[in-house]
């Protein structure tokens, strides 16, 4: 129960920060804005086939525009030396990390659930058909990206090259979450039902997500502690 | 009587290089410890073990009795480092809540209130900490260290920089804190102002403990004296 | 003692690449439907089970430094990982070299190739965030965090990209199944395994040798700027 109230607090510090300067949120969005931009150059924007790989195109997306936000995520605690005064604090590591790992969920989703409708308008996609299945989806991908982004937010936070190791190790931790995320999405889009095949991809990210968290909350600490 | 700090046969290395070497010391309760020592002597390094932000490669350290990462003995201790460690994005008020929630006191709200009054921060409650003077920002790190009545009170260098105010802020504290009884330990350059505060010494040369024991008369006539008889001299 | 262990397993293992290599290019006849160039899985297959097996012996030893923080056991992960890094490459290399010949093509979308380059990507991070890093203990409690995440993924990255690729049919490396190999073949690529098995731990087994000493200067020049 005290857990819980910690990470609150720290999930709660962490977006009213965000939220107050928008630093990250901004750069993010606009970010993936350029993306959905450069896409239409890439290929044809009007082409029936967008269907295809309009899963692939939106993960994409989201996985970019997520390094934005995640680089803030730890690197927002050196100022001061804050990372020292919470670690200092009662408060467990990994209560700690839960509490990052939700804010950076949020914004993540905040800025996906702009881009998702964005592209739809830009490459006339429906995707509205399966809009619950594909919220979940999305979060669950989400948390993964989240949890990866936190963790090696925390394990290249006292780095030199904090902002260029961070994609370097997240993208490739990523790939199964993103290929289960990018399989789900297009089916979802192209209107298949969760069925089948699908469920085989339901678990692979589920999987994911319940590996790496738990892994996470283990070594946090060994992280964070020299 | 227990120490309130028990630093048992310490090492801690950086890869192959021993920043401390068996550095043993009890600390009594109620006791005001300044901690001396060169630059990399190793006084950051002890202080940084002592509030759990780093373990010790051997050797132990207990606070009360308890290790110092456990969760009851950092409720217990007040840490304050070179770094102010207060959130410019967010106000006077909302830093105490937070760390008022984190420490997981009773009424977080009402005890950042009052820490706002006693600092004289109370007409600025709304204001973001960025926004603050040096001197308010030192305020507010004094009261954020301070807040959960920690009866271990561990500095690094709290006199480097500090304005005139905040000095005296911090001085109120310090003798309300051994009033209460509570231990405290403070690693300084400022050799006079930490001998008048300071019940004990300890000096730290190149690692090792050089020397713990009561402050005496001749180190407050002359800070330097110490330095002399066990250190390598600055 | 150790340095003459060293040097009895560089001769052996110097001696049996040599035998090896005699028995692959002079002794073994051309393949009858490949040709000649059947000849690089000899080098392809050994180098991909050693820098398979390479993450997960070192996933062990990172273990085993983040419990007991001996610094050995840090210098025997990171030499692992740089050897099976350098081994993935070796495999990639001759495999798209095979590709180019046999198929016409440099790279496929295959799922062990993909599932390789993932591997060689994940440990490429790894090296990289290990260069990064200037003191000792940060950079091995660090890297041993990021070798047990990334030895985790690998096995998900396998079996996700064997379910994704099987879903989007594409050429499939069916060639290299050991049941249709000649007795001859079979034996000269179990022995280049053994060969290479051994080139390996030679390579490690120098790498810890030269990381030690690396320690030792930092820390004599931590002691020099403290004097």
């Amino acid at each position: 129960m005290r857990f819980l109230r910690q990470s609150w607090s720290v999930a709660a510090k962490d977006l009213r920060s965000e939220i107050r300067t928008k630093e990250a949120l901004n750069a993010s969005l606009s970010f993936s804005l350029v993306i959905l931009l450069l896409f239409s150059f890439a290929f044809d924007p009007a082409a029936e086939q967008i269907r295809d790989f309009s899963g692939g195109l939106l993960w994409m997306v989201f996985a970019f525009a997520a390094a934005l936000i995640l680089n803030r995520s730890f690197a927002r605690e050196l100022e001061n030396d804050c990372l020292d005064m919470l670690l200092a604090s009662p408060v467990p590591p990994a209560a700690l990390f839960l509490g990052k790992v939700s804010a950076n969920f949020v914004l993540l989703m905040a800025v996906e659930l702009i881009a998702l409708p964005v592209f739809g308008i830009f490459y006339n996609v429906n995707w509205g058909m399966q809009a619950a299945s594909l919220v979940l989806v999305t979060a669950l991908g989400t948390w993964a990206l989240a949890v990866i982004g936190t963790m090696f937010s925390a394990l290249t936070v006292n780095l030199r090259l904090r902002e260029l190791m961070l994609p370097v190790l997240v993208y490739p931790m990523m790939i199964p979450a993103l290929m289960a995320s990018i399989q789900l999405t297009t089916d979802l889009i192209a209107g298949q039902p969760l069925a089948g095949d699908s469920f085989l991809w339901l678990r692979v990210l589920v999987a994911f997500n319940v590996i790496f968290t738990a892994l996470s909350v283990v070594f946090v600490d060994t992280v964070l502690l020299g | 009587m227990s120490a309130s700090i028990a630093v048992e046969h310490v090492w801690k290395y950086f890869g192959d290089f021993p920043a401390l070497k068996d550095v043993s010391l009890r600390i009594e309760p109620g006791s005001c410890v300044a901690l001396l020592g060169r630059n990399g002597a190793g006084k950051t390094t002890l202080l940084r073990i002592l509030a759990g932000l780093s373990r010790p490669s051997q050797g132990a350290v207990r606070v009360d009795g308890r290790d110092s990462r456990e969760e009851a003995t950092r409720r217990r201790v007040g840490v304050l480092g070179h770094a102010i460690g207060i959130y410019d994005e967010l106000s006077a008020f909302e830093n105490l809540r937070l760390f008022g929630e984190l420490y997981g006191l009773d009424r977080p709200k009402d005890t950042a209130l009052e820490w706002l009054e006693r600092i004289g921060l109370s007409a600025v409650r709304d204001g973001l900490a960025r926004e603050f003077s040096r001197g308010m920002r030192q305020r507010l790190a004094l009261a954020r260290a301070f807040l959960h009545q920690p009866s271990v009170v561990l500095f690094d260098e709290p006199f480097t920089s500090l304005d005139d105010r905040a000095i005296a802020v911090l001085q109120q504290l310090l003798s309300e804190a051994r009033a209460r009884g509570a231990t405290i330990v403070m690693s300084t350059h400022q050799i006079r102002e930490a001998m008048e505060l300071s019940s004990d010494v300890a000096l730290i040369s190149r690692g090792k403990l050089a020397h713990a024991g009561p402050r005496t008369a001749e180190m407050l006539a002359d800070p330097g004296w110490l330095y002399r008889q066990y250190g390598d001299g600055q | 003692m150790r340095e003459k262990i060293l040097y009895a397993l560089a001769a052996i293992a110097a001696a049996l690449l040599v035998y090896n290599m005699n028995q692959i290019f002079l002794v073994l006849p051309d393949e009858k439907d490949q040709g000649a160039i059947y000849r690089i899985i000899f080098i392809h297959v050994p180098v991909a089970f050693i820098s398979l097996l390479g993450p997960f012996a070192a996933c062990v030893f990172s273990l085993m430094y983040l419990s007991g923080k001996r610094l050995q056991w840090d210098r025997a992960a990171s030499s692992m990982i740089e050897v099976s890094w350098v081994f993935a490459t070796v495999n990639l290399a001759t495999g798209m070299i095979w590709a180019r010949i046999i198929w016409g093509i440099w790279w496929t979308w295959d799922p062990r190739l993909t599932s390789m380059f993932t591997l060689w990507l994940l440990f490429g991070g790894y090296l990289m965030m290990r260069a990064s890093i200037q003191d000792t203990n940060q950079r091995a409690r660090l890297s041993a965090v990021l070798n047990i995440f990334a030895a985790v993924n690998v096995v998900i990255v396998y079996k996700s990209i064997e379910w994704w690729r099987t879903q989007h049919p594409g050429p499939v490396l069916t060639v290299r199944d050991g049941g249709g190999m000649a007795p001859g073949m079979e034996q000269a690529l179990w022995l280049n395994f053994l060969a290479f098995a051994l080139l390996a731990a030679v390579i490690v087994l120098v790498r810890m040798r030269q990381q030690s000493v690396e320690q030792e200067i930092e820390a004599m020049r931590r002691y020099a700027h403290a004097l």
